[in-house]
């Protein structure tokens, strides 16, 4: 896919809660194609602590807006910095980069798994889906129940589980613990959030011998395979997570 | 008379960005890429027209496939960042085989930064790259430890440098670029010792060594503790060295280091610099070479010079 270098404009810069923000970015062009799971490389000017373009996932893309939208949690200075911009403003970003998670295989009950701010790529995944006419399960788990973002979105697209540590919403627990497991079965699964999280999905996964795609977040600097700083130590050598990634299927992965 | 005559010359100059750096060396703007921040280009080519660029420099090649220090490689600093990605690469005889053809048409000096662990590997995968008819040039990268004599790195002493420098001259018959340290004491010393052994140019400067630790974790960020600086936070040292060395050698220098933009560049040309390399900025603007190479011509136009040379420091 033909990657881009575009100012895309702040629509709206939406702050969900303490932690999170959500950007919707447009442009007087048409935005590119993308796939779910690919990301987005953001320039943040103005301070010599963010030197780096921050790599933040796919959230959505409305076609008829002709909108893409990133959900983004505040983690560190680049993205602090990123919170403060305000609608009206530009933002240069480099896009699509990355592999996806691969839609076209062979599966009809998929299950996707997003914890934390990795329930971000999940929705552009259930909307491709839905698209498809494949309903899918998603699964978010998180701390506590204002860390349960745009459920709303979610559940537009297909069946919405939730697990939270407290409690205070859906089941006490990991995602790993849902009663879902034991319920139901899948033939496939997509997931992207913590790594013990994601290690612990691809071990059930291994155990119910469905197959698993991870998104990787390893630290990035140019998003395009070129400098191999982001490399995952995979069964294949190391892998670019930017360009050969950021999504692996758990089996090839030396977890 | 004299604003007259310039403005009759500025019509008539014709402006040449081209720059020969001898031994069929010729760049048609002084814009190269850096090794291991631009791939093989052709990461790049949905960015820029790589035909717009002076030269590529590709990916350190060894003699041997190498798959690289482990994760994590890179940390960011004020203004910076550190690698440790330790020179992986599929080896010499994969880059001919499944490289090469894929970038070899591109219209543009395509030039092979090599890399070793001991003299016999630098020459041998030197020889292999001397048969590649459209690379007409290596960038020998001395920077790396000689693993047969403790570790120590070839370009942190003269004799070791000049040794390894004379080795691969025997055998590479084209340009060879010389890539320095400034991990050294004496800059000027290592560089008038690879002129002697028959280096064409010299490129510095490589990355500084450096470090960077998590407090809260109480650990270091690289896998390997220590790593490469590279970014706007190492171009005055650059500057400083790429003076010196100018100043003390007859070949030409090629500057890098921290150059972020055309203003970055023209600096290293006003130190001396005949020639200069884009690195790490090319992650921060996928774009950025073709762009330094406009600001330079638009430079040129705006101080009626009609060739590179006329760039020049008034000191």
């Amino acid at each position: 896919m033909k990657k881009y270098i575009a100012d895309l404009q702040v629509k709206e810069n939406q702050h969900l809660n303490n932690s999170y923000f959500l950007l919707k970015l447009t442009s007087d062009q048409p935005l590119a194609e993308t796939k779910a799971g690919q990301f987005v490389e953001i320039r943040i000017d103005g301070s010599k602590d963010v030197f780096l373009r921050r790599p933040i996932s796919i959230h959505y893309t409305d076609k008829e807006k002709n909108e893409i939208w990133l959900l983004i949690q505040k983690v560190g200075k680049g993205t602090e910095q990123l919170s403060k911009i305000k609608s009206g403003e530009f933002l240069n970003i480099v896009y699509p980069l990355g592999n996806g998670f691969s839609i076209e295989k062979n599966f009809s009950k998929p299950l996707l798994i997003g914890g934390g701010v990795g329930v971000a790529p999940m929705l552009e995944l259930g909307a491709k889906l839905k698209e498809k006419g494949i309903e899918p399960t998603f699964l978010l788990g998180a701390r506590s129940a204002k860390d349960l973002l745009e459920l709303e979105m979610f559940e537009k697209f297909g069946r919405v589980l939730t697990t939270t540590e407290d409690g205070s919403v859906g089941e006490k627990g990991f995602v790993t613990q849902h009663s879902v497991w034991e319920k139901e079965s899948f033939d496939q699964i997509f997931t992207c959030g913590p790594t013990p999280m994601m290690k612990a999905i691809a071990k059930l996964a291994t155990e119910k011998q469905i197959d698993c795609e991870v998104s990787l977040e390893n630290k990035m600097a140019c998003g395009v395979g070129a400098c191999l700083c982001c490399v995952e130590d995979t069964k294949d050598g190391h892998r670019c997570v930017c360009s050969d990634g950021p999504v692996f299927n758990s089996k090839n992965l030396k977890w | 008379m004299v604003k007259i005559h310039k403005k009759t010359s500025q019509t008539l100059i014709k402006m040449n960005t081209t720059i020969d750096l001898g031994k069929g060396l010729v760049l048609k703007n002084p814009v190269m890429t850096a090794s291991g921040t631009f791939g093989y280009g052709i990461e790049f080519a949905d960015f820029v027209d790589l035909s717009q660029i002076g030269g590529i420099i590709v990916k350190g090649t060894t003699l041997h496939h190498r798959e690289g220090n482990p994760y994590p490689r890179m940390a960011e600093t004020p203004s910076g960042m550190l690698n440790a990605v330790g020179l992986q690469n599929k080896g010499v005889d994969y880059f001919i085989e499944h490289i090469y053809p894929e970038i070899k048409d591109i219209d543009t000096n395509i030039i092979v930064n090599v890399s070793g662990s001991c003299i016999e590997d630098y020459v041998a995968t030197a020889e292999k790259i001397n048969d590649l008819e459209k690379i007409p040039a290596i960038e020998l990268n001395i920077s790396c430890p000689n693993v047969k004599k403790g570790g120590m790195g070839f370009g942190t002493d003269p004799n070791q440098a000049k040794e390894v420098v004379s080795e691969v001259r025997k055998v590479y018959k084209k340009h060879l670029i010389v890539k320095l340290t400034p991990n050294v004491t004496d800059i000027v010393s290592i560089a008038k010792a690879v002129e002697s052994a028959g280096a064409d140019s010299v490129s510095l400067i490589n990355t500084m060594l450096g470090m960077a630790i998590d407090a809260k974790k109480r650990k270091p960020i690289l896998s390997t503790i220590t790593g490469g600086m590279s970014g706007a936070c190492v171009k005055p040292v650059a500057l400083r060295m790429v003076w010196q060395v100018s100043n003390a050698i007859n070949i030409p220098v090629i500057g890098l280091g921290g150059i972020m933009n055309e203003t970055d560049a023209i600096e290293f040309l006003l130190a001396g610099a005949k020639a200069i390399e884009i690195g790490t900025a090319n992650f921060i603007d996928p774009a950025i070479t073709i762009k330094v190479a406009e600001g330079i011509r638009n430079y040129m136009k705006e101080n009626n010079f009609s060739s590179l040379n006329e760039i020049k420091m008034d000191i």
